[in-house]
């Protein structure tokens, strides 16, 4: 074994470095997206047994289970977008296993999204933030921390529906088009049920993170858990979809490599 | 008005359900298969005019078997009178004493019938029924002519209802518009307890809230594409429910042209068809085995299906192809739940004034009516409920000829 292996290794034994999953639990009641009923929707997680040590078979237990691509927290690959059909590489499959391993940068909108559940993320507060750390490095993931996924346990809380449909934060348009052509990065992720607000339809274009990132051959991670635990700068994001030929997305494992903090709580 | 039943000493054994004697020839069927939609009649002889009972192969008075069967008035009178004190069979052992009579129907024929407490002595003019005994077999029942009644009143006649008074329900969908009347009905019958189903919780509904706040009304999760919520929720009531109303569907208007693939289908097979499975799976051992628990007891499943059911309507053939699994699916419940006592009642309605119908044109059934057809059909305890117009003529022109119904409705969706 190299020796950065073995010293990564080490500290993840030693805990200097933490690993963190990013992931939600598929329940059954875990929601999916929301689209009118007469389109096609997303299956949601379902579980059934085959067998639990009994009649069916007698010494082991295992279940079938359903889902949809974009089910629970999951990755976006561009071909899930009608501006990224025509691209390389553009479905779960073809993904680069390079890319499965890439930087994050954490932007904390936490007391926005809780002033204003349509809280839209610009390019002058990204602008502050690199103001505040660094510049977004091209190949990082860009993730929008909104303390969304503290309701992940009560799902009308989390889908946050009225008569004019879902309230949630996302990215705005002059914020993607930051992200995607002036730092080239990997892509953008958020705790919510989609990369782009719950009021992203009646945006210019509609669903503008979903247009512009995927047109351009960028990713999404959607319902991320434990932002809080990572900080603004210096994680590693494995973020490896499931091989479904042709797949446009695919529920995933999200593990982050994060620095200990120096002075954590003992 | 059927009475509050005594509470249960919890320390007693819970009766076994017993049922009437059932075998019956196949020409007594045809008379329970007409009680089975509430409707009382007899065979008449085409060629004597001769009308009989019991029912026969042949006229008992010309051989004939030119045999029509025919409504008949419900008028009568009862000549005799006797009550049951003994008896060999367990069923009316458990229920003496037992009041039986001799009557003549209007139309001729003489009949034994079970006689209600509150008959007069003969000679009396009475209401003559054929209802359901408790194992699902047509009988006559005589009522007392002068009363608009409620047979419930009689204990003993209870036997032969299902009604929603003092009972436990489940509604499994009660956010639909035909869910929340169900629960208004049900609330305003008289139910002592409604457990209304709540799919989806983030996706609201108008007048969802209100049924939550009525006082018998308690909302609780259930999704019938979940098989382990629903295991968990049968595990939670399934000793409780005395009632359980299956109305929880998904309904998308698509032939096989139209839909593009089998995911809206396979939604609707997965609430309509494999729905009605797992919620049978989960909840008809422990309300079979409460078939006969004192007055409590669980005594009904109904099953919201379609007259599409019967046959194909191609403008909503992949819904017609689901509700016709559903009701093959009901029958072998019926036959599984027939031992306990408990009455599997199938609603077969027109299209229903709901938004999944609103492009086609009036008739259309209102979410209440079906509601108030139900409480009814519970109350008579009927087994297969045709409620409206439109569902009423679609079931004659079935039994009249399937296949003739079959091309109609072919040409009909060409026109629309
Ligand atoms: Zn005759």
């Amino acid at each position: 074994m190299s020796g950065l292996l073995r010293e990564l290794l080490a500290a993840i034994a030693a805990g200097k470095i933490k690993v963190i999953d990013l992931t939600h639990t598929l329940t059954p009641s875990f929601p999916q997206l929301g689209l009118p009923p007469e389109m096609g929707q997303a299956l949601p997680y379902r579980s059934e047994e085959i067998s639990r040590y009994d009649s069916r078979g007698p010494a082991w237990y295992w279940n079938n289970f359903t889902l949809c691509e974009h089910t629970g927290t999951h990755f976006d690959a561009p071909i899930h977008w009608v501006s990224g059909r025509e691209l390389p590489n553009n479905s779960v499959d073809t993904v680069p296993p390079e890319q499965m391993i890439a930087p994050a940068c954490v932007v904390d909108c936490t007391e926005d999204a809780e002033r204003d559940a349509d809280f839209l993320l610009t390019r002058e507060r990204l602008e502050q933030w690199e103001a505040e750390h660094d510049r977004i490095p091209a190949g990082a993931w860009v993730l929008m921390r909104t303390g969304w996924a503290r309701r992940a346990d009560d799902p009308v809380a989390f889908q946050n529906y009225d008569e004019i449909g879902q309230h949630t934060p996302g990215p705005d348009v002059g914020c993607v088009r930051f992200l995607v052509d002036e730092r080239d990065v990997l892509g953008f992720g958020t705790e919510t049920i989609g990369t782009d607000s719950g009021q992203a339809q009646r945006l210019n274009p509609p669903y503008p993170c979903h247009y512009y990132m995927h047109g351009a051959g960028k990713y999404g991670l959607q319902c991320l858990n434990n932002l809080d635990q990572l900080p603004p700068v210096g994680a590693i994001l494995f973020t490896a979809p499931l091989k479904l030929e042709e797949g446009s997305g695919s529920p995933l494992r999200v593990l982050a490599l994060s620095p200990a903090r120096r002075h954590s709580v003992p | 008005m059927r009475a509050k039943p005594p509470l249960k000493n919890p320390i007693l054994r819970t009766r076994q359900p017993l049922t009437p004697p059932m075998p019956r020839s196949r020409a007594a069927l045809g008379f329970t298969a007409r009680a089975a939609e509430g409707l009382f009649a007899l065979q008449r002889c085409e060629n004597c005019g001769h009308v009989q009972y019991p029912p026969a192969d042949s006229c008992r008075a010309c051989l004939s078997e030119a045999l029509l069967w025919t409504p008949m008035s419900g008028r009568g009178e009862l000549l005799a009178h006797t009550t049951l004190r003994h008896s060999n069979d367990p069923f009316y052992r458990e229920r003496l004493p037992w009041r039986l009579g001799l009557l003549r129907l209007e139309e001729g024929p003489v009949a034994v019938a079970h006689l209600h407490r509150d008959c007069p002595p003969p000679p009396a003019a009475v209401r003559v029924t054929a209802k359901l005994d408790k194992a699902g077999q047509g009988v006559l029942v005589a009522l007392p002519e002068d009363e608009l009644g409620d047979m419930s009143a009689d204990p003993r006649h209870g036997e032969f209802s299902c009604g929603p008074e003092h009972r436990k329900v489940l509604v499994t969908d009660g956010k639909s518009q035909v869910g929340q009347a169900l629960v208004r009905e049900l609330a305003a019958a008289g139910a002592a307890v409604i457990w209304a189903g709540l799919a989806e919780p983030w996706k609201r509904y108008a007048g969802q809230d209100a049924i939550g706040k009525l006082p018998q009304v308690t909302v609780i999760p259930l999704d019938l594409t979940d098989e382990r919520g629903i295991k968990r929720i049968g595990a939670e009531l399934g000793g409780r429910v005395d009632i359980l109303i299956n109305n929880a569907e998904v309904h998308r208007t698509q032939g096989i042209a139209g839909s593009g693939g089998a995911e809206q289908a396979r939604r609707e097979m997965e609430v309509n068809y494999l729905g009605l499975l797992r919620l049978a799976q989960a909840f008809g051992p422990a309300m079979r085995a409460r078939g006969a628990d004192g007055g409590a007891s669980a005594t009904a499943w109904i099953n919201v299906l379609s007259v599409y059911a019967l046959s194909n309507y191609p403008p909503q053939g992949t819904y017609s192809a689901s509700k016709a699994a559903a009701l093959s699916l009901s029958q072998c419940l019926r036959a599984e739940m027939q031992d306990a006592g408990i009455r599997v009642v199938n609603v077969f309605p027109g299209p229903i004034d709901e938004e999944w119908n609103q492009p086609l044109p009036p008739p259309k059934l209102a979410p209440e009516r079906l509601a108030r057809d139900i409480v009814e059909a519970l109350r008579d305890g009927i087994e297969d409920l045709f409620p409206g117009e439109v569902a009423k003529e679609w079931l004659e022109r079935w039994k009249d000829n399937p296949k003739v119904l079959e091309r109609e409705l072919a040409l009909e969706s060409r026109a629309a």
